[in-house]
């Protein structure tokens, strides 16, 4: 017989219990094998009732994010050869509310996104006719890697403010103001710096630095969040010694 | 979670863990965190110490040696030392926070992180070597 290795899964059917518990599956073994494969697996050979969220397996649409022995994973990029020869556990992402098995409930991060404005803002605002706005690669080189945040919540998980403050606009949404505040073309520094210098915002970071730790795409948000500080901070300093100057 | 939420109302029970107390005890990353937070209760205790020094400098060479002699005292002798520690570690976390909250470009390019927490090293150095060569003249 082939080689097979054992995934705990979490299950949780909130329609006959009441409290998460584990199931385990013997899956086959195979070093190419992601997570996201035994997962997959699992539903499709030994329990078509199992519930995870999936799409791109090429972790480019931020939907498989789980933890996997304690530690929040995009499954689809977290090989089974890493835990060999296993058990390995996979739980829902921490600090969400679980809504079935691995499925949790994310409206709150994508309010939180969508308080930032991660879009162009313009004051302008030209119409399409009059042309494009043009970049320089030193230009896009600014704002880049923070564009690079798939939205996977990995960050979140691994944030224990977020765990202990739900009210903390987390990691993701700074690291993606910081990205449209150094696009050359935005002009909404001014709109996002009032939603994120409250205390729930940027001063809520106590600088764990475990959300650049996770991040499988290299994002970096506990750096941009102390950018972030530090602007905010010279701001405020220009504005309280210079109160004629506009921002 | 706001109550807005679209179809909360005929949504099954959510499940929501609560986070433990020791949180910070679960990874070796978090625990550097508690440690780097607590440091600054030592840093705050050089500063006590500091300023009691100055106040038995004010007292006269009398009260300075009685100053000096209390400093001996072994559990004062111990906590300096776990002090030390902690304040070391306070620096050097410190100065790696540099390169994360400033982003320095030089022609166009940022610069590696190494080099800018540099200088605050180089700076560290320099002021340990003259606080050295202050007290060794001394002596």
């Amino acid at each position: 017989m082939a080689e097979t290795i054992t995934i705990e899964v979490a299950r949780y059917r909130p329609e006959q219990e009441g409290e998460p518990t584990f199931q385990s599956y013997e899956v086959p073994f195979s070093k190419d094998w992601v997570v996201l494969d035994a997962l997959n697996y699992i539903k499709d050979h030994l329990d078509g009732s199992l519930s995870f969220r999936w799409s791109c397996r090429m972790g480019v649409c931020g939907s498989c994010g789980m933890t996997v022995n304690g530690e929040p994973k995009l499954t689809c990029a977290t090989f089974l050869s890493h835990y060999s020869p296993g058990p390995i556990r996979v739980e829902p992402l921490q600090n969400f509310p679980v809504v079935r098995d691995l499925v949790i409930e994310m409206t709150d991060f994508l309010e939180k996104l969508q308080s930032v404005k991660p879009w162009i803002v313009r004051k302008d605002d030209p119409a399409p006719a009059e042309g494009e706005f043009l970049q320089t690669p030193e230009e896009l080189d600014e704002f880049k890697q923070f564009s690079m945040c798939i939205n996977c919540m990995i960050c979140y998980a691994a944030c224990p403010v977020y765990g202990l403050d739900p009210q903390f606009i987390g990691p993701a949404a700074i690291a993606l103001a910081q990205r449209y505040n150094l696009d050359s073309r935005d002009q909404g520094e001014q709109e996002r710096l009032d939603v994120l210098s409250q205390h729930e915002g940027i001063w809520g970071c106590t600088f764990v630095g475990e959300c650049t730790e996770v991040c499988p795409k290299n994002v970096d948000p506990a750096g941009a969040i102390q950018q972030y500080k530090l602007a905010a901070t010279k701001d405020w300093f220009k504005s309280f010694l210079m109160p004629w100057s506009k921002p | 979670m706001k109550p807005s939420t679209a179809y909360r109302q005929y949504h099954p029970k959510w499940h929501r863990t609560r986070v433990s107390t020791l949180w910070w005890s679960r990874k070796w990353s978090y625990l550097k965190f508690m440690l780097r937070e607590l440091s600054s209760v030592f840093v705050a205790f050089y500063v006590v110490i500091l300023l009691l020094q100055l106040h038995a400098l004010r007292g006269g060479p009398e009260a300075y040696l009685e100053f000096q002699q209390w400093l001996e005292n072994p559990l004062l002798v111990i906590l300096n030392g776990i002090g030390f520690l902690f304040v070391l570690f306070h620096a050097v976390t410190w100065f790696n926070l540099a390169p994360k909250a400033m982003v320095v470009r030089l022609r166009g390019r940022r610069l590696p992180d190494v080099l800018v927490a540099a200088p605050n090293y180089a700076a560290w150095l320099a002021v340990s070597a003259l606080i050295v060569f202050l007290l060794l003249r001394e002596g």
